[in-house]
């Protein structure tokens, strides 16, 4: 039998077990980078959807750079017969400006939330997804343009790689844009509203850099 | 209010408040349950599942080998066809490394004890651990149902290779529908792995007790996050693989098959590809994917060597290091699986240093080990006897390693029954070491009762020994020239002569794995009759042995530990008890500046 | 008993290593000597972190099973771990080092300009091996007339008259202490050849040229086997390689030009 009932009830004191702190999800006095137990809010620090996410976008990370360096190597096979495409679907600098835009938007949602604005943050919130949702459309019309011009997705390995690598980053998007909605439809409640927008917004800006890698990829590597 | 009763004030709502998130009903407790220990055991049923399926291919294989002419029971046609072997053998190969090796060590224990040694409630993030879970399972169902559609299961092997994983029925049977099928599983399977591993990072990450810093975590816990690591990097790459192959399969795309490729007289439609690309994407998943399989064994190892010799590791430090270098080197070797594949021989020679270079923690670790059991005072539960064992295995299947990783001696070696042995040995035996002594140290924290230890000794005797028979032998089939995934021995003068080696081979083979049904016997047997287990039956010091044996649904009742010390504090001077669990304050403080 | 069964272990693998009957045949190359050796020296230095790692832990095992005095306490030794770390990593680092000759002398190295080019195209699962004949030059071929059922495995092309003289047979016959490079080619999937007296192996991959060159000291008939997975056949996948001596390798390739001709060409 344990002699340290007492050492728990110590420690519970030390370690702020008090059940209504601990909300903002910061270092409790414990002389460490420990957590306060139990935490408010069923138990899980925010931070820890931050990591999550940041994580999560590691790997989609990692899933983009093994498409990308298939791209280069197979780009740079000598006598492979690379045929580079035609044209780039000019729609797709406008869908670039798109969602650069609702990447702007979504950070001055932030703001906006930050200062405690909560009608001007919606609207700067509902504002992105909108134009997130242009983005995806253009995409498919960019992929009508280039099939009307012949090249679909087993014509050529340029036309694959296209193909992919826009199927591939807008269905994420797609997520993202769930993501976006799903905040939106959420009562405004401090934490949780702060911690979902700031890693709905870490996936949306995440998604805008990787499509703007990947058009550039697509534009000068040819 | 008075201070004591402001605390017990404090702590009572803590339990309540534990309390009410316990699950009622026997749905959400066991089948869709969102608490790790669950999720846990759920791993680990899957994973026993597998196993049984894995062995069984295996059986028949090795009857195969043995006696190409036997007539075997649930083989279409009484005696088997090489179609029917290669596809027994992709299967037997997928399935060990997914859905054992991948997924007990670090979807079972590292599900179940990450939280408790951390002192946290449950997983970062539950529902999506949950979610995983069933990810895995029906990743798991897709693989076993490629059995069972027409032309079964594919024939390319674990690895797939394009084009013949690429160009459908025509280069096999097994390959239409049956390689799709694989593929789809294990696409289904990477989506899984990647959403486990941001949990096992989230929650170490951020939900340690207080006092835990990151250097009093248990070399389990290093393993487990390190492990989730490698998953998260490396399952992402094996995904983007996956779905090009697929492509290639269903669309007509060609990114690994190259032009004139002519099958059966029928010129393929398509060009450009590479099957090298293949490869690389391929291994550059393949190789920190073995050391998923093992990292986690390596942990499990030095935390019970440590407790059964009651003393603390040897270079606990080093340990921490070996594990992250491990680790980060994992990814720069993968080439060393592909000397002679056609790609540049200078990046062949960088390859080898690389991989000369892992053997360096490697070797670190081994040390250690022997250092930790050096000096101590040792107790040999059946636990203890598995992980001596591991680290014997882990010494002869690691130095085989040396001769692979030369690329001029890799030519007479590759693809050769050499590698089989290597790879056997750290993988299939060294890793479920880990699994089984895992298995031993900690049931009694999971189910509430002890096993039977003069069965699991038995059983380790049995396994150890078997083990050795069968793959010991297979080293010298490699040297004469034995080639690796072969239907039989037959057509070759000089294979068949070896065949005196591959029915002894085979004979040991069904030894060992009749011998675990002394494992399941004790397994099951114990979940009932078991004799009921205390809250630290070996004595342990981190954090799962200061809760109930198994623990509450909140893993601390509302108690959450405080940490004081690092793990492995055994036989401090000065103690009363040769062991100082790490939530207790008093005795000299090991901070973390060790 | 573990002390023992380690013992045990030991003494059954330094038998078998040194002086079991289970091993490669002799090599028929220089660079594979060098092969040989290599793998030697990697024996004998595995060989002894082998037995001392074994014995060491049946050592620890035996001496300090419980009971008695507690244990050591000890966090570990940071002098020993640099010790060791070192130790291993020159020991390491230096066998690979050591072992980039016998891999550059065939890999980095072009063979050198007399070399005899023998083509060789893997497929389903057979060996085609093609000599230039007299004129020195491989005919063009093309994927479209590949036609094995009908005597045209590698789809020569009738147009080219560099092929009418191309010699296509089954198995490798070289002259002894001669330089052969081999032009390793696959037409469908990733086959490979792999003869064990050589101490040479190499994926055939579709797509891919893979030059390999050796000189074989020794007459006599070796196996050539498939090692890549390549289908149902794999197992099955087998030829030889001849080596005779420089007059009889003149006669084997006067009797394929002649067979040619009876053959009316191509």
């Amino acid at each position: 039998m344990r002699t340290d009932e007492a050492q728990i009830a110590v420690g519970a004191l030390a370690g702020g077990a008090g059940n209504g702190e601990g909300a903002s999800g910061g270092n409790g006095p414990d002389g460490g980078d420990g957590m306060q137990w139990p935490a408010a809010s069923g138990s899980v620090p925010p931070r820890a959807y931050v990591t999550g996410v940041t994580m999560g976008l590691g790997a989609v990370l990692m899933f983009f750079m093994a498409l990308v360096s298939a791209y280069i190597v197979r780009k740079g096979m000598p006598n492979s017969g690379w045929i580079a495409l035609p044209a780039m679907p000019r729609i797709l600098w406008l869908n670039t400006l798109v969602l650069i835009a609702s990447s702007v938007a979504l950070a001055q949602a932030r703001g906006r939330f930050r200062a405690g604005d909560s009608r001007e943050f919606r609207r700067w919130w509902g504002a992105a997804t909108i134009l997130g949702l242009f983005f995806l459309a253009g995409q498919i019309i960019a992929w009508r343009e280039l099939a009307s011009s012949g090249v679909y997705l087993a014509t050529n390995a340029s036309g694959s790689f296209f193909y992919l690598f826009t199927a591939a980053h807008g269905l994420h998007l797609a997520g993202g844009l769930i993501a976006l909605v799903w905040v939106l439809r959420l009562p405004t409640r401090r934490l949780t509203l702060g911690t979902a927008t700031e890693v709905a917004a870490m996936f949306w800006h995440f998604m805008d850099g990787l499509w703007v890698f990947l058009f550039l990829l697509l534009m000068l590597v040819r | 209010m008075s201070a004591e009763a402001e605390v017990s004030a404090r702590t009572q709502a803590a339990r309540q408040h534990a309390a009410a998130g316990a699950p009622r009903g026997f749905v959400r407790k066991y089948i869709f349950s969102t608490d790790h220990k669950v999720i846990g055991i759920q791993y680990y049923a899957l994973a026993l599942a597998a196993v049984l399926v894995g062995v069984v291919l295996s059986i028949f294989m090795r009857l195969h080998l043995a006696w190409p002419a036997l007539h075997l029971p649930f083989v279409s046609g009484g005696v088997m066809t090489p179609e029917q072997y290669e596809a027994l053998l992709t299967m037997h190969g997928t399935i060990m490394v997914f859905f054992v090796l991948t997924t007990a060590p670090q979807g079972a224990f590292g599900n179940y004890f990450l939280p408790i040694q951390i002192g946290a409630p449950d997983m970062a993030f539950p529902r999506l651990n949950m979610l995983s879970f069933w990810i895995t399972l029906v990743s798991f169902l897709c693989m076993i149902s490629a059995f069972f559609v027409p032309g079964g299961a594919p024939l390319s092997g674990w690895t797939a290779y394009a084009p013949l994983s690429a160009l459908g029925q025509v280069t096999g049977p097994g390959e239409g529908l049956g390689q799709t099928i694989w593929l789809v599983s294990i696409g289904v399977f990477c989506i899984a792995m990647l959403l486990g591993a941001l949990n096992f990072i989230s929650t170490t990450i951020d939900m340690r007790a207080p006092g835990m810093s990151l250097f009093r975590m248990p070399l389990t816990v290093w393993a487990w996050f390190v492990t989730a690591i490698l998953s998260l990097l490396s399952f992402a790459v094996l995904l983007a693989a996956v779905v090009m192959l697929l492509l290639d399969r269903t669309a007509g795309t060609s990114f690994f098959v190259p032009a004139a490729t002519v099958v059966s007289e029928q010129l393929q439609r398509h060009s450009g590809g590479s099957p090298l690309l293949w490869e690389h994407l391929f291994w550059f998943f393949g190789h920190p994917e073995v050391y998923i399989a093992i990292l986690p064994g390596m942990g499990v190892t030095s935390h019970l060597l440590s407790t059964f010799s009651r003393k603390p590791v040897f270079g606990y430090k080093a340990m921490v290091w070996a594990i992250c270098a491990i680790g980060l080197l994992g990814f720069l070797v993968w080439g060393h699986h592909m000397f002679v594949s056609g790609m540049s021989p200078y990046s062949a020679f960088a390859f080898s240093l690389l991989t000369l270079s892992i053997g360096v923690p490697s070797a670190i670790k081994t040390f250690n080990w022997l250092g930790t059991i050096w000096g101590g005072k040792l107790q040999f539960t059946t636990a203890m006897l598995f992980a001596l064992g591991f680290v014997s295995i882990f010494v002869t299947g690691g130095l085989s390693g040396l001769f692979l990783a030369q690329p001029a001696v890799d030519s007479m070696l590759h693809a050769t029954y050499y590698v089989v042995a290597h790879f056997h040995l750290i993988m299939g035996v060294a890793a479920l070491f880990g699994i089984f002594a895992a298995t031993y140290f900690w049931f009694p924290k999971m189910f509430g009762r002890m096993m039977n230890e003069r069965l699991g000794k038995l059983h380790f005797w049995c396994t150890f020994v078997g083990a050795y028979l069968i793959f010991f032998p297979m080293h010298f089939v490699g040297l004469a020239g034995g080639i690796r995934r072969y239907a039989d021995f037959t057509a070759v003068d000089y294979l068949w002569r070896l065949q005196p080696l591959q029915r002894f081979i085979t004979w040991a083979a069904f030894a060992t794995a009749a011998a675990q049904i002394f494992f399941l016997w004790n397994f099951f047997w114990s979940l009932r009759r078991g004799e009921k287990a205390p809250r630290n039956p070996w004595r342990a010091t981190t954090l799962e042995w200061i809760t109930a044996s198994p623990p509450p649904h909140d893993n601390f009742a509302g108690n959450y530990p405080r940490v004081y010390r690092g793990p492995y504090e055994f036989s401090v001077p000065g103690t009363a008890e040769d062991f100082l669990m790490q939530d207790v304050p008093t005795g000299p403080e090991k901070g973390a500046r060790e | 008993m573990l002390a023992v069964a380690l013992t045990g272990l030991v003494g059954a693998a330094v038998y078998f290593f040194v002086w079991g009957k289970w091993g490669p045949p002799a090599a028929i190359t220089p660079v594979g000597k060098e092969v040989d050796r290599q793998y030697q020296l990697t024996l004998a230095i595995t060989g002894a972190i082998f037995i001392l790692a074994q014995l060491g832990l049946a050592f620890a095992v035996l001496r300090y099973r419980g009971s008695g005095r507690g244990a050591h306490y000890s966090h570990g030794n940071n002098k020993l771990e640099f010790l060791w770390t070192f130790a291993t990593t020159v020991i390491f680092l230096g066998l690979g080092l050591l072992g980039y000759k016998a891999w550059g002398a065939v890999r980095l190295t072009p063979a050198s300009p007399g070399a005899i080019p023998i083509e060789v195209t893997t497929s389903q699962f057979v060996y085609n091996f093609r000599y230039t004949g007299p004129d020195g030059r491989f005919g063009m071929t093309d994927p479209k007339l590949i036609s094995p059922s009908t005597g045209n495995p590698l789809g020569l092309d009738p147009n080219d008259p560099a092929g009418r003289d191309d010699i296509v047979v089954p198995t490798l016959t070289v002259p002894v202490g001669r330089e052969i490079d081999l032009l390793i080619r696959s037409q469908d999937v990733i086959h490979s050849v792999f003869v064990r007296e050589l101490r040479l192996q190499q994926d055939a991959v579709p797509g891919l040229t893979v030059p390999l060159h050796f000189t074989a000291d020794k007459i006599g008939t070796y196996d050539i086997v498939c090692t890549q997975l390549c289908g149902l056949g794999h197992s099955r996948m087998h030829s030889y390689l001849n080596v005779v001596s420089e007059s009889d390798y003149e006669s084997f390739l006067k009797r394929q030009e002649q067979l040619l001709r009876q053959a009316g060409g191509r």
